[in-house]
């Protein structure tokens, strides 16, 4: 086991349409706010890691290097981590690498997205292959669609419930981006507007879907030495997992997602957490999809099988209840994809923190953070503690 | 008051010829003759569709071939009317998984020869295990999509 890893501090950028700023502009914004955030300075930091989506999405390849001013990298070593959408978890766990071998003290993270300037639905497209997939799946929807339709008559789950479900996620998310001064999308829907919106790729309508966001998220990573060196209120990564899965989309059961299953598993494991539901305070589950987040309630050990419907309309994993689920908003109202899975940790960070402003949990301890990438391939999962 | 600035237009094309290597080759051969060829692994005994030259768990070598059946059962279907980039056709598509008889994956392609202006006239025919037939092109090119899509037995 690798030695212990403490998260100093994060900083987002303001997410939206950001055509007011070049790409490394918009990096350096966030960069320039962990630092301002932890008071730490770049020439502390041992090296770099940077993420993004692929480089069609902005049409520049290595954009880490395209980086390497803003990123203060300039003589320091620097990684590029890349797994589609888990690449803002994958960016965390690779500063958790690099810290818990002891082969550094202080590590400094970057995932950034630039979705506006390009087509991401057709950059979405390179994800498939040539000679098979890709000419059935060409982007998100499609997949996320039929996985929530496997899911919903495997258990026998009523149509109109799931939609229910669906639109009372889609109507906390929309209301809770309103507490997240980074989030990008700020609406007040009414279910209404949810149940008629226009159909994206049915069941999935507009509100079902999350947006295009132009955004970056930094965040330093550090060994126990210099947390301790530092002095102030830091967080723990108690737990991680990422698990993968065969590459076809046609040979894995996406319902009894074993991916996602193992993913939460390993990190419990580790963060010798026996029951998530009761355990945990707040959990950012990666959510692109209304669907999807149910399926990941279940998958995660939140509810058994078949019951997230019931236990969301319940209001079990509202702001109020027993587990909240994304009082950011989530990725649902912002989602720089290469950005947006750290974005989930800094968000867990800053809750076990109590830094979560108009959004914070109260007297949260421990939070899980979650992303998933490619054609429902991978999973990763981390837990973030207020203690060591 | 919102400033706004220039922006820079720039396209990129990147042309590729990609290696469709010996058993997709023999896939689409198989496709041009009005063929659906899987292959089976020696180890697993599963019957992988498309063809392949690998088993994705044993990572044994694949060179049992086999025609596999053209009927099956749906799986999972996705409705989209409003056309996008990739989208094989005009809209509306259907797009969905299908289990093909005597196989062990699903086989992602389209439905159609259905009324499908909207979802409810997809959901009151296609549901998981509506019995589907591919139904072919009449010309031919050894592609993906010379099957035109899977339509409902009658």
């Amino acid at each position: 086991m690798g030695k212990p890893v403490a998260i100093i501090g994060s900083g987002q950028t303001h997410h939206g349409r950001r055509f007011d700023v070049t790409y490394p502009e918009l990096v350096k914004e966030a960069v320039d706010a962990v630092f301002e955030n932890t008071g730490l300075s770049p020439d502390d930091i041992d090296g770099v890691v940077s993420g993004t989506m692929p480089s069609m999405m902005e049409g520049v390849a290595l954009t880490h290097f395209y980086f390497a001013d803003v990123l203060r990298s300039v003589g320091k070593p620097i990684l590029k981590t890349e797994t589609c959408g888990s690449t803002g978890i994958s960016l965390a766990f690779t500063g958790y690498y690099w810290v818990a071998s002891g082969m550094a003290d202080l590590i400094l993270v970057v995932g950034s997205e630039k979705m506006n300037e390009g087509d991401s639905q057709a950059t979405m497209t390179t994800v498939l292959e040539p000679f098979y997939q890709r000419f059935f799946i060409s982007g998100a929807p499609g997949i996320f669609s039929m996985q929530s339709q496997e899911w919903s008559v495997r258990f026998g789950i009523p149509e109109d419930k799931v939609r229910a479900a669906a639109t009372r996620i889609s109507l906390d998310h929309h209301n809770d981006a309103f507490d997240n001064p980074y989030a990008h999308i700020k609406k007040k829907l009414t279910e209404d507007e949810i149940n008629n919106a226009r159909i994206i790729t049915y069941p999935v309508r507009l509100w079902d879907v999350c947006p295009n966001s132009d955004g970056a998220c930094a965040m330093i990573f550090a060994s126990e030495k210099m947390a301790n060196k530092i002095g102030k209120k830091v967080s723990w990564v108690k737990g991680l997992g990422y698990s993968g899965e065969e590459y076809w989309f046609g040979d894995s059961d996406k319902v009894r997602w074993q991916c996602a299953i193992d993913a939460a598993r390993q990190a419990y494991d580790m963060a010798g957490i026996k029951n998530p539901r009761k355990e945990l305070d707040v959990a950012e589950v990666y959510n692109p999809f209304t669907f999807q987040e149910l399926l990941f309630y279940e998958c995660f050990g939140f509810c058994d099988f078949g019951k997230a419907c019931d236990l969301t309309l319940q209001g079990t994993f509202s702001r109020e209840g027993e587990l909240p689920c994304d009082p950011s908003g989530g990725t649902l109202c912002t989602n720089p994809i290469g950005a947006t899975g750290l974005n989930r940790v800094a968000e867990a960070a800053l809750q076990v923190t109590g830094q979560a402003g108009d959004h914070q949990i109260s007297g949260a301890k421990m939070a899980l953070a979650h992303a998933m990438g490619g054609v429902d391939q991978y999973n990763g999962v981390m837990i973030i503690g207020s203690e060591k | 008051m919102k400033k706004d600035f220039n922006t820079l237009s720039n396209v990129i094309r990147l042309p590729h010829k990609y290696a469709a290597g010996p058993t997709f080759t023999r896939f689409y051969n198989g496709l041009k003759e009005g063929k659906i060829y899987g292959t089976i692994c020696p180890s697993c005994k599963k019957v992988f569709v498309p063809a392949r030259s690998y088993c994705p768990d044993c990572l044994k070598n694949l060179d049992e071939w086999v025609e596999v059946s053209q009927e099956g059962e749906v799986v999972a279907w996705a409705y989209s009317d409003r056309e996008f980039f990739g989208m094989p056709g005009k809209p509306p598509v259907v797009i969905a998984l299908i289990k093909l008889d005597g196989t062990d994956c699903n086989f992602l392609h389209l439905v159609g020869g259905i009324k499908m202006e909207n979802p409810d006239e997809v959901k009151s025919v296609i549901k998981k295990g509506t019995r589907v037939r591919a139904a072919w092109n009449d010309e031919k090119r050894g592609h993906m999509l010379d099957i035109r899509y899977f339509e409902p037995v009658s």
